[in-house]
């Protein structure tokens, strides 16, 4: 055997060998980085839940790694980029916050692929993609009027961002339809999770006389401190928050990210997967509404899923008209539907609530 | 029976061997809390000590870092410790930190899209003045009427963060945000971006003016009149008093140090690692400074140390959760661990064990 078959069978023995190496193909890696502990019971626990559906449907060929309480400022770049050094393939980003920092890092590692959560910046390896919770906000301030007795009712509102607002003004458009007497009392709480502040909020909402909790914050909270207060209903946010049910929640708004996650993780297996900007709501199932617990009266029940039949079916919007701005100004004409980017960038209230955004 | 008695003398050697002891118990305490969740010791001691610095994957990204962390935790602490020196207990540089972000940031802004090279110098001395004026609202109400700068520092604090709420969702929002809160990002404005000075290496202006108040810190606390009547005035205030040493000026000049250190570090972030002004722009360096000041024994080189080595503890951390999937408390409790460790121990330097039975006096 002179020096040039023996090169032959090195090589040889490379190409019998490379379809093996393609069989055990290390696993893809799917990072997701949080911005609440994993035990929030709202936001961040059902974005885990998410993920922990990505790794039941995939097994060994997927590999999931997270990061909690990343906070949103200069230490998310960090993480995000440690995350993409360690060999991450895709990587979620699963708050508002980490926008900047997100499409920062995807610009230094154009080969793993970036999904950020209710933001706005893509890029040619970052997705966008967001749940349609005004729907289900509607369903609550349908059950929201009929039931309150006050006539008051509490909002915990986190940050004034489009996506708060539109639940706000969702949330009371139905409430008043059913109940022309409803008044809306908001706070902002300027966290997403921060039980001691929500706590506050919920009981201070409660002293100035309203029975119905709304919050746009993750925590349980509000939900202790109505159960604590009695005669007070509430709905879950984010996660069923089912441990309070029938009563004080007597319903919830469930984000399941979990088909998105495994058609994404899925896409980047096989290759197919691209920048995309996606906004689903109850139809596809992004947006879930906690069973209705028997404190709703039967024909309110029944009422409030035929409405989530409707808009799953897409023959009822939310928005539509007619609406009007806060100021008295036309927003939307009779019967006519809200465009997506006037709710996308959502910074008024709609006729009849009091108070001003703050800025 | 084992009693502690005081040294006459604070010993030395244990001044010396206290922090390596301290991080040794943390080691294998640590270790313990690991091996009870489930991952190797070893292997997660090694991830949080080492491998920010030395694993081939991320040290290359990781080393700079650790210099972008340790920055603003040494430039805070440097200011504290000259305080806690004279006995004055700024607990509120998280507030001084917030504000001088936002008036450097603001002062920027108004300015916004000019390309002067002034631009930047303009805003740091803005930042300084912002932290500043804010720690000197707790100087003139204890000066002026002997409030309690330890409360009002801290109630400052928050104060601040919602006035960092407001102006995130309203007067420095980026107009082109789509109503989001949040201002323009620096990062994308030259004239106003604290980059790197040299590519890749972490160093941005922050971690210069961080080493500068290091040396003089050193310099003013070892060799100059007013260092010595900051000392004086908190080990022995009345001797202060007798020998001419002003305790306004003091307070003022102590709280106004570290106020301005504070401001210029939040300057140095938003315009730098942070990008922008955010609502929770603050992630609270002001507090972990205080801890890093203790830590490095209000020393201005052992702060120098000891913020290095909370970088490294918060950065390893990371990759701990990251690499080995640990929960993210189990790191803080680590950090906590450290720290108790670290004060634990020093105790040994003022007291020595004495075996056997009292002496009766």
């Amino acid at each position: 055997m002179n020096r040039r078959t023996l090169l032959t069978t090195a090589a040889l023995a490379l190409s019998l060998g490379a379809p093996a190496f393609a069989e055990s193909h290390e696993p893809v890696t799917a990072g997701f980085i949080y911005v609440g502990p994993i035990g929030d019971g709202g936001w961040t626990y059902e974005h885990d839940k998410g993920r922990l559906a990505v790794e039941a449907e995939y097994g060994d060929k997927v590999k999931t790694i997270y990061q909690e309480s990343v906070p949103e400022g200069a230490d998310a770049e960090r993480a995000i980029t440690q995350m993409a050094l360690s060999g991450a393939d895709i990587i979620f980003t699963t708050s508002f916050g980490y926008m900047d920092p997100t499409i920062a890092v995807a610009e230094k590692f154009p080969d793993v692929k970036f999904e950020h959560a209710t933001g706005y910046k893509r890029a040619d390896n970052v997705s966008i993609y967001s749940a349609r919770f005004y729907e289900g906000r509607a369903i609550q301030g349908h059950i929201a009027g009929k039931m309150t007795k006050s006539n008051k009712i509490g909002y915990i509102a986190s940050f004034p961002i489009p996506e708060v607002i539109r639940g706000i003004n969702s949330a009371y458009l139905h409430a008043k339809k059913v109940n022309p007497d409803v008044e809306f009392s908001i706070v902002w709480a300027y966290t997403w999770f921060d039980p001691a502040k929500e706590a506050d909020a919920a009981r201070a909402l409660i002293e100035n006389g309203a029975d119905v909790i709304l919050q746009h914050t993750d925590s349980t909270a509000p939900q202790a401190a109505a159960q604590e207060a009695g005669n007070v209903i509430t709905f879950g946010q984010a996660s069923d928050m089912g441990e309070y049910a029938p009563l004080p929640r007597v319903s919830s708004i469930i984000d399941d990210w979990a088909p998105y996650y495994i058609q994404q993780v899925g896409k980047v297996m096989d290759g197919t997967w691209e920048s995309t900007d996606t906004w689903d709501g109850i139809g596809p199932g992004m947006v879930g509404i906690g069973e209705i617990s028997d404190a709703v009266p039967a024909d309110v029940k029944e009422e409030a899923l035929a409405m989530k039949d409707a808009i799953a079916a897409g023959e009822y919007h939310p928005f539509t008209g007619p609406i009007n701005k806060q100021d008295g100004s036309v927003w939307l004409a009779d019967g006519e539907t809200a465009a997506d980017g006037d709710l996308l960038g959502m910074d008024f209230y709609v006729e009849g609530l009091t108070g001003e955004i703050p800025n | 029976m084992i009693t502690l008695e005081k040294r006459p003398q604070p010993s030395r050697l244990w001044t010396a061997v206290t922090p390596l002891i301290a991080v040794a118990l943390t080691m294998v305490m640590g270790g313990l809390l690991f091996a009870f969740l489930g991952a190797d010791p070893f292997e997660a001691i090694r991830t949080i000590f080492w491998d920010p610095i030395f694993n081939p994957q991320f040290a290359g990204f990781t080393r700079p870092q650790l210099l972008v962390k340790a920055g603003p935790l040494i430039l805070i602490a440097i200011g504290l410790s000259i305080g806690f020196r004279a006995g004055i207990w700024n607990i509120g540089a998280e507030g001084q930190y917030i504000m001088g972000a936002i008036c450097g940031a603001g002062a920027g802004l108004a300015l916004y899209p000019s390309e002067s090279p002034l631009i930047f110098p303009m805003m740091i001395i803005a930042g300084g003045l912002g932290g500043w004026a804010w720690a000197m609202i707790p100087a003139v109400l204890k000066t002026r009427f002997g409030t309690n700068e330890i409360l009002v520092s801290l109630m400052l604090v928050y104060v601040a963060e919602n006035i960092l709420a407001s102006v995130a969702s309203g007067l420095l929002r980026n107009p082109e945000g789509m109503g989001f809160p949040g201002s323009r990002n620096f990062k994308q404005w030259d004239a106003a971006h604290n980059a790197e000075i040299i590519t890749g290496t972490g160093m941005h202006w922050g971690v210069v003016f961080a080493f500068i108040a290091v040396i003089a810190a050193y310099v003013l606390m070892a060799r100059h009149i007013q260092g010595f009547n900051i000392r004086l005035t908190g080990e022995a205030p009345r001797a202060a008093r007798f020998s001419g040493v002003n305790p306004t000026r003091i307070v003022i000049l102590c709280l106004g140090i570290s106020g301005a250190l504070a401001g210029f570090a939040g300057l140095f972030e938003v315009t730098g690692p942070a990008g922008q002004i955010s609502i929770d722009f603050n992630s609270g360096y002001g507090f972990t400074a205080i801890i890093v000041a203790f830590l490095g024994r209000l020393n201005p080189v052992g702060i120098l140390l000891a913020g290095l080595l909370m970088a490294l503890t918060y950065i390893g951390g990371e990759l701990a959760q990251l690499m080995l999937g640990v929960p993210g408390a189990s790191i803080q409790l680590f950090q906590g661990m450290l720290l108790f460790f670290l004060l634990a121990t020093d105790v040994f330097t003022n007291y020595r064990l004495r075996f056997g039975r009292a002496e009766v006096a």
